[in-house]
């Protein structure tokens, strides 16, 4: 009886399944016509003289400025990175309620990728091809946003301050659309490099990485500075995979004294109890992206957790060696500082003011000076000729690299070392550039103070 | 004669999307280019599921393969696309092979065990050998559009056709292939394997055929999507996409190629519609992307209990209650084939074994 029911499948009509497909195109471009509707630029029409607000290029309307970006809001990567995007989007809501860009209100549209690369593509292709934005702002991840790279720059939409300090952002000639940001992994990797090279003269010293561009690049960096003769061992981590034991144990056997690490929060915290378990206590040097006090004591609390074990979360960071390219949380008077926990308490109280968060307002404000500077009605190209033609600094404690050769963000940053689960500055302000024997210079200037309003000047 | 009217029916489905692709506009285009690269894969795996009988949870990894594949030669050798995407359906057959020479000997359970296994394992290679398949980050994938279209021709409606064609093209294949005599056999195979060898078929070469068809199908399917998406990378064939095909292989009807592509529009379309209602309510980060998922299975539960036979059963049903149909049709039990017999196979597999194969 069975039989017969299956027989009758073949006798099915032939053209059903074309006719479906059909079917589904029709489908498909009903849906289409629903949701392109007024999503092009409305504006006012009119000239793009100094008076009127025009719809000046795709995502610019009279009234608003729709941006885009991928970020990671579930997933391994989530844990502190998710507080990115919010808090970005809660200085462009103060920077919305205090006149916006030149009258205009930054739209922020930002989506789950799950820091999976395959994700970036599809959100990515949805936020240019239907949300039709004027520029992807702050993509987060180095493996994520590779992928997606190339298709921004092919379609020329502006690819702004991707959150990641990878070198590879800095390529004008493949990429002219898009521009690092934060502390590049190069630099970064020399400034960690060369004060474990003065501090711990003789030391074995091993490498914790992950495994592609981003760690990679850190990797350059140290290798610059370290002599290759103190580095005993260097182990790679995959960021889909957390089982991290057997690389902490080759670390262990191989004697390491210092691990640097350049790592996401998550294996940082992984790296720290994986190690404990082991009875294994190197000093931790580890890259900005992965040290945040707050975020790294809540995961190691988390983690532990799991496993039913009670942990100290500042306990277990005090101690760790890393840089800072913003201004430290715990300077409770610096300008920016104060700015950045104003509009936290008024916008994203329930979050954490920690260094995501400084980071997420610190590069919207970025954001809004290059807007500012791209003029009353922007087209995309006057973004990216605004960033080549430099950036003043402002929050950042060292000046951007910007111009139209070179597409690297911030260039320099201090030493500091987790204390009380806080980020305590243990030296000057360090610039240098990205080449193997370009020198490590304290730079002196008094970094400016935020702006009264809390608004680029402009 | 089967042949003519499944190709008459292609070229007016083809002149149809071809039109469409010029009224969309460009992401619509890329959903449509989505949709017609899993419309392959899940035709295949619909196929090998529906109409052979064996169970696979592996789709995702020839798809993998596939894209893979497709991905290293355009980027080493620079092969023209349709070679390229020839090439990468033959070597994920070539896997599917050696994979399905295993599969004939396993049933059920531990068929879909085993190809499990498959969709788990195979994207960590790619972790593993980092030079050649670029690690986690994975590797790009460049395709351009055609001179004689012109510079201002946009990339993703050219996607479109290409996706397109390759389905229609594998659809028509495949109709044909389930109602020749192969496509008997496999159905004498799956609805008793001791009556099958008894009539003299050969069920063992027949199921490792359907897996190689199935298997070239997944290979085709993600090469497609890897030049859709312009990127191939682990992340992007995790287990929840093989989930995910045969999810739209049984929501549309398993066995049925109409079927493979309500599945695939369920599969690219739902979860967009509803990141976008999560989103456009104000919904915070975690709970709209949490959303998406919980819907998806909301809205799987309520097409399995309305439509036990997936859409295009219920559909089928739907039109047999309006027009004459033959009593197979009829009745209100349709052809849940599967996940009935499986439960009733698998136990009694070892008395089976000794019957079918030598």
């Amino acid at each position: 009886m069975n039989t017969e029911r299956r027989v009758s499948g073949a006798r099915r009509l032939a053209l059903a399944p074309v006719a479906g497909l059909a079917a589904v195109a029709m489908l498909v471009a009903a849906c289409g016509s629903n949701a392109s509707s007024g999503k092009s630029g409305s504006g006012s029409g009119g000239s793009g003289g100094s008076g009127a607000l025009t719809a000046s290029a795709p995502g610019i309307t009279s009234t608003t400025i729709t941006i885009g970006s991928h970020q990671p809001l579930t997933g391994i990567a989530a844990p502190g990175y998710d507080e990115i995007a919010p808090a970005s989007n809660a200085y462009f809501q103060y920077l919305n309620a205090h006149g916006g860009i030149y009258g205009r209100k930054i739209d922020y549209k930002y989506l789950n990728d799950q820091y999976n690369p395959s994700l970036t593509a599809s959100v990515v292709r949805q936020l240019v091809l239907k949300d039709n934005v004027y520029a992807i702002f702050d993509g987060l991840g180095t493996p994520t946003h590779l992928a997606v790279a190339p298709f921004l720059n092919s379609e020329k939409v502006p690819d702004v301050f991707v959150a990641s300090g990878c070198e590879c952002w800095n390529d004008p000639a493949k990429l002219p659309e898009t521009f690092g940001w934060q502390l590049d992994y190069v630099r970064e990797g020399k400034i960690l490099g060369q004060y474990v090279k003065d501090h711990f003269k003789g030391k074995k010293i091993g490498f914790f990485y992950q495994d592609d561009e981003f760690g990679q690049d850190g990797v350059k960096g140290l290798d610059d500075e370290i002599p290759a003769k103190q580095i005993v061992a260097k182990e790679a981590y995959d960021p889909t995979n957390t089982t991290i034991g057997p690389l902490v144990a080759k670390l262990k056997a191989a004697g390491a004294q210092v691990v640097v690490s350049f790592s996401v929060p998550a294996f940082t915290a992984l790296l720290k109890l994986n190690a404990l378990g082991l009875s294994f206590n190197p000093q931790l040097v580890v890259s900005d992206v992965g040290s945040d006090p707050i975020t790294l004591a809540g995961l190691l609390q988390a983690f532990a957790a799991k496993a039913h074990h009670k942990v100290d979360g500042n306990l277990l960071t005090q101690g760790i060696i890393t840089d800072g390219y913003l201004p430290s949380l715990g300077s409770a008077s610096n300008s920016w500082i104060q700015l950045f926990t104003k509009i936290h308490n008024q916008y994203i109280p329930k979050l954490p003011m920690d260094g995501n968060v400084e980071f997420g307002m610190a590069v919207a404000y970025t954001f809004a000076e290059a807007m500012f500077k791209a003029g009353r009605n922007p087209t995309r190209q006057d973004l990216i000729s605004a960033i080549s033609g430099g950036l003043s600094q402002g929050v950042s404690v060292a000046p951007y690299a910007y111009s139209a050769s070179d597409h690297n963000g911030i260039t320099g940053a201090y030493m500091a070392m987790i204390s009380g689960g806080k980020l305590v500055p243990t030296g000057p302000v360090l610039v240098t550039d990205t080449s193997p024997t370009g020198a490590i210079t304290p730079f002196t200037t008094t970094p400016p103070a935020a702006p009264s309003t809390g608004i680029p000047p402009h | 004669m089967t042949l003519v009217k499944h190709l008459g029916a292609a070229v007016v489905a083809g002149l149809v999307l071809l039109l469409l692709s010029y009224k969309l506009g460009s992401y619509r285009d890329y959903q449509l280019a989505e949709v017609a690269a899993y419309v392959v894969a899940v035709g295949g795996l619909t196929v090998l599921i529906g109409v052979s009988g064996q169970l696979s949870i592996g789709q995702g990894a020839f798809m993998a393969i596939g894209g893979y594949a497709g991905a290293l030669l355009m980027i080493h050798l620079a092969w023209p696309l349709e070679l390229v995407l020839l090439a990468s359906a033959v070597i994920s057959a070539a896997a599917g092979a050696v994979v399905g020479v295993a599969a004939a000997r396993l049933r059920g359970p531990y068929l879909a065990g085993a190809t499990l296994l498959l969709a788990v394992a195979l994207p960590s290679i790619a972790d593993r050998y980092q030079g050649v398949f670029g690690g986690d980050q994975g590797l790009n994938v460049t395709v351009n559009v055609p001179g004689f279209l012109g510079t201002s021709f946009q990339l993703t409606q050219w996607l479109a056709w290409v996706c397109c064609a390759a389905a229609l093209i594998t659809l028509v294949l495949l109709a044909n292939l389930v109602r020749s005599g192969i496509g008997r056999a496999w159905r004498a195979v799956r609805d008793d394997e001791v009556a099958a060898a008894l009539a003299g078929l050969n069920v063992a070469r027949l199921q490792v055929l359907a897996f190689v068809i199935s298997a070239a199908c997944a290979g085709l399917g993600g090469a497609l999507l890897a030049i859709v998406t312009a990127n191939v990378s682990p992340g992007g064939y995790t287990l929840s996409l093989s989930i995910g095909l045969l999810t739209a292989a049984v929501l549309g009807g398993l066995g049925s190629l109409a079927g493979a592509v309500w599945g695939s529009l369920l599969l690219v379309l739902v979860p967009s519609f509803l990141t976008d209602f999560a989103n456009s309510h104000g919904l915070s980060g975690a709970a709209s992307s949490s959303v998406p998922i919980a819907a998806y299975g909301l809205v799987l539960i309520v097409v399995m209990l309305a439509f036990p036979a997936g859409i295009q059963g219920g559909l089928r049903r739907l039109l047999g209650l309006a027009a004459p149909a033959g009593p197979a049709q009829l009745p209100g039990l349709p052809s849940l084939p599967r996940l009935s017999s499986l439960r009733r196979n698998a136990p009694a597999r070892d008395t089976k074994e000794k019957g079918t194969t030598s």
